[in-house]
Parts: C-alpha cells; sequence; structure tokens
C-alpha cells in the first residue's frame, strides 16, 4: 500500500490550481506522476471517497478533496460509512490506530524535557 | 511584562462554514457572542500582536517534512488555503509581525527546536480564530503550529516547555502581546464519527486546564487521548501551550458539546497572567 504516494497527490491537487486544472482536463496524466497501486489508482480516478477512507486517508486531506468534487457534507459523512460497509475498517493510517498503541511512537520522557 | 492576554478558542471549520446548518441557534449565537466578547477583552488589553498557537492541518507542511513547530515571520500570511466558499472566508492577506517573529523566533529557539516560514498559509485553524478576533483581519499576526495531525507527535512534556519559552519571549518584548491557543479537545473530525463529542473527557480537562495542573495536563498519552477523545484530540497540545504560556488560572467562559455540526466542543476561556 502506497498511503503516502495517495495523501500525498490529494495534497497537491488540494493546494495547487494548477494540479486541480490539470487533473480536471486529464486525470491519468496527473495520476501517472505518482506511484500507485491499482486499488488506489481506481480510486482516486473514480474520486471513490469511501474507499480512499478505507485506505486510510486523513481526512484533513480527504475531505477538501471531497469539496473539490462538489459532494456535500453529509453525503461526504455517508459516502465514508459506505466505505466501511463495502470494503470493511480502515487498514492504514492514522485511524486504523488501535488502543494497543502500536502505530503509536511514543517517546521516552527524559529528565530534561520533565522539568 | 509584555503579554496582555492570553485564551483559548476553538476552531473547527463548521464553526463558520457550516454554521447555517446549526439547529441549536440559540447556543450557537451564545457561543459567537463568546468570541466577540473575547474580541473586545483582547481590544481592551491594548494588544499590538496576536499570536496564534494552532494546530497543522497540512496547509504549510506535508509527511516530506512535518516541523513539529513553525513560527510565521513573514510581512504578510494568506489564506485560507481550503475553498473559500466552503469554508465562508473570503482568501484575504493577513499583515504579520516580521521584526517581532523573529526576535520570538530566536529566543524560543534557545529552549525548543523550532521551524519558521516567511510563506505562512493560513488554513481554517487560524482562520475561523480570526474571522472572530480580527474580523478585518488588519491586526499583525505571528502564527505558530504544533503538528497535532501526523504522528510521531512531539511530547506534551515539550509542548508545555515551548508554551513557557514563547511566553519568556514576549516578555522581554516592547510590544504587547496576546497570545491564543486554538484546537479541539475530543473530536473526530472529517470522519464518519464527525460530530461524535466525549463532553465528560472535555470538562475533564478543560478543568485541568483552568487549574494549571500541569502533572496532570502532561501525563495524557497519545494512544489514551486517541481512545478517548479521538484524533482530533491531539489538537489538546494547542491548549497546554497556552496554558503554559499565560502561567495562571483559567476562566472558562464558554463551553458547549450541543454544537455537533461544528465537529467539535465549542470553547472559549481567558487565562490569567502570571507574574
Amino acid at each position: 500500500m502506497s498511503l503516502y504516494q495517495v495523501q500525498k497527490f490529494l495534497y497537491h491537487l488540494n493546494r495547487d490550481e494548477e494540479t486541480q486544472q490539470a487533473f480536471s482536463t486529464d486525470k491519468a496524466a496527473v495520476l501517472s506522476r505518482y506511484d500507485f497501486l491499482m486499488e488506489e489508482y481506481e480510486a482516486l480516478h473514480s474520486g471513490d471517497i469511501g474507499l480512499l477512507y478505507v485506505l486510510g486517508v486523513n481526512g484533513q486531506i480527504l475531505m477538501h478533496y471531497a469539496v473539490f468534487l462538489q459532494v456535500e457534507w453529509f453525503d461526504y459523512l455517508q459516502l465514508m460509512r459506505e466505505g466501511v460497509d463495502n470494503h470493511g475498517p480502515v487498514r492504514a493510517g492514522i485511524y486504523a490506530m488501535t488502543a494497543g498503541g502500536e502505530q503509536f511512537a511514543e517517546t521516552l520522557v527524559t529528565s530534561e524535557d520533565s522539568d | 511584562m509584555s503579554l496582555v492576554y492570553a485564551g483559548i478558542l476553538s476552531h473547527a471549520p463548521g464553526i463558520t462554514g457550516r454554521a447555517n446548518l446549526a439547529t441549536n441557534t440559540l447556543v450557537r449565537d451564545a457561543f459567537y457572542n463568546c468570541l466577540e466578547d473575547q474580541r473586545k477583552e483582547i481590544e481592551a488589553s491594548g494588544a499590538e500582536v496576536l499570536v496564534v498557537v494552532a494546530a497543522e492541518h497540512f496547509a504549510n507542511f506535508f509527511m516530506d517534512n512535518m516541523p513539529a513547530y513553525c513560527i510565521g515571520i513573514g510581512e504578510k500570511h494568506h489564506g485560507p488555503v481550503e475553498d473559500a466558499e466552503w469554508l465562508k472566508i473570503p482568501k484575504t492577506s493577513i499583515p504579520g509581525a516580521p521584526d517581532l517573529a523573529l526576535r520570538l523566533a530566536k529566543k524560543v529557539m534557545q529552549r525548543v527546536d523550532i521551524a519558521y516560514s516567511e510563506e505562512w498559509k493560513c488554513d481554517h485553524g487560524i482562520m475561523v480564530p480570526l474571522h472572530f478576533l480580527t474580523p478585518n483581519f488588519d491586526m499583525p499576526v505571528v502564527p505558530c503550529n504544533i503538528n497535532c495531525q501526523g504522528p510521531p507527535l512531539t511530547p506534551l512534556t515539550r509542548v508545555w516547555r515551548f508554551g513557557e519559552a514563547l511566553r519568556q519571549a514576549c516578555d522581554e518584548q516592547s510590544e504587547k502581546i496576546a497570545i491564543v491557543g486554538t484546537g479541539g479537545i475530543s473530536h473526530w473530525p472529517a470522519t464518519p464519527d464527525s460530530g461524535k463529542i466525549n463532553e465528560a473527557w472535555d470538562r475533564e480537562f478543560l478543568e485541568q486546564l483552568m487549574n494549571q495542573d500541569k502533572q496532570k495536563l502532561l501525563s495524557y498519552s497519545d494512544e489514551d487521548v486517541y481512545d478517548q477523545a479521538g484524533q482530533g484530540g491531539f489538537e489538546i497540545r494547542t491548549l497546554v501551550a497556552a496554558a503554559a504560556a499565560a502561567g495562571g488560572k483559567g476562566d472558562l467562559q464558554f463551553y458547549s458539546a450541543e454544537l455537533p455540526i461544528f465537529a467539535v466542543g465549542c470553547t472559549v476561556a481567558r487565562f490569567e497572567i502570571s507574574s
């Protein structure tokens, strides 16, 4: 899974008007600049919000892609719910963190930090 | 003493962008009125510059190079980076305070490693507070961001030190400075659980924050926060930094979990400034 690449593409799309215009004109050409798995490519090409959520895209990135696609707020929330229904729980990223903390990078508190 | 005001407020995009969808208009308007009171308090304090300690939402940085702390030292800041119609805040430029910001950055750097930026872009995390606190966007602003979004995250112990360092830096300047910390408490923003709020957790945290209970505030682990307060709870860093900067007890002026359309427990508070 190349979640980093998916999120980086969406970060560029969210922030860069030239990327937005290019993507609106020729999705395949813009997507070819990144290294995606087929499932990720298809989710981005089709604007599958639900699958992108399940793949682990951060909501602070994904919700702006939804705005770009002119998806209304409540529809955006529903699409994510349907994504979980259709594809299962979130697979990676910040929303896949477990109560066990496996994906947390807790650091030891040193005496220097605790003063 | 050049720190003349310290406080906190919420910053979610729904606060402006989905205001028309709030069904509990009495509570919504009470919240807005409290934010207006906060604006007046800052104005009455004589503050010349507003330091905003906010949370990074991929406006300035991505995971290719994500600083734990960054201070905006540019002459102007621009925002919102989001769709203006979606946020219902028009795109504008905000005056910076480059000379002061540079002095603050140099001083803070003595205690905490920070990044700096001369090309600051403001997302809703700063634009929503400014919309209420300086509605004409004419007050000079020094933006500071803490990475609360992309783990690994800076430990709360260092957040406290950052707040103290910011305070020390402010105290050495001649300008009158206001500081606000802006973040959510428990919330699950932009997820299917958007609108969920753990009010009991929020109130316990706020009590500790208002009481300057440093030991308890610094005892939160990221995994406990995630479990009880969602990924949005990581933004308590901004509030803890403001408390550390103020040094005095807090006065919770507003809290409500009754505006789920805003996707955050709506909060306004001020702190006494310790001598």
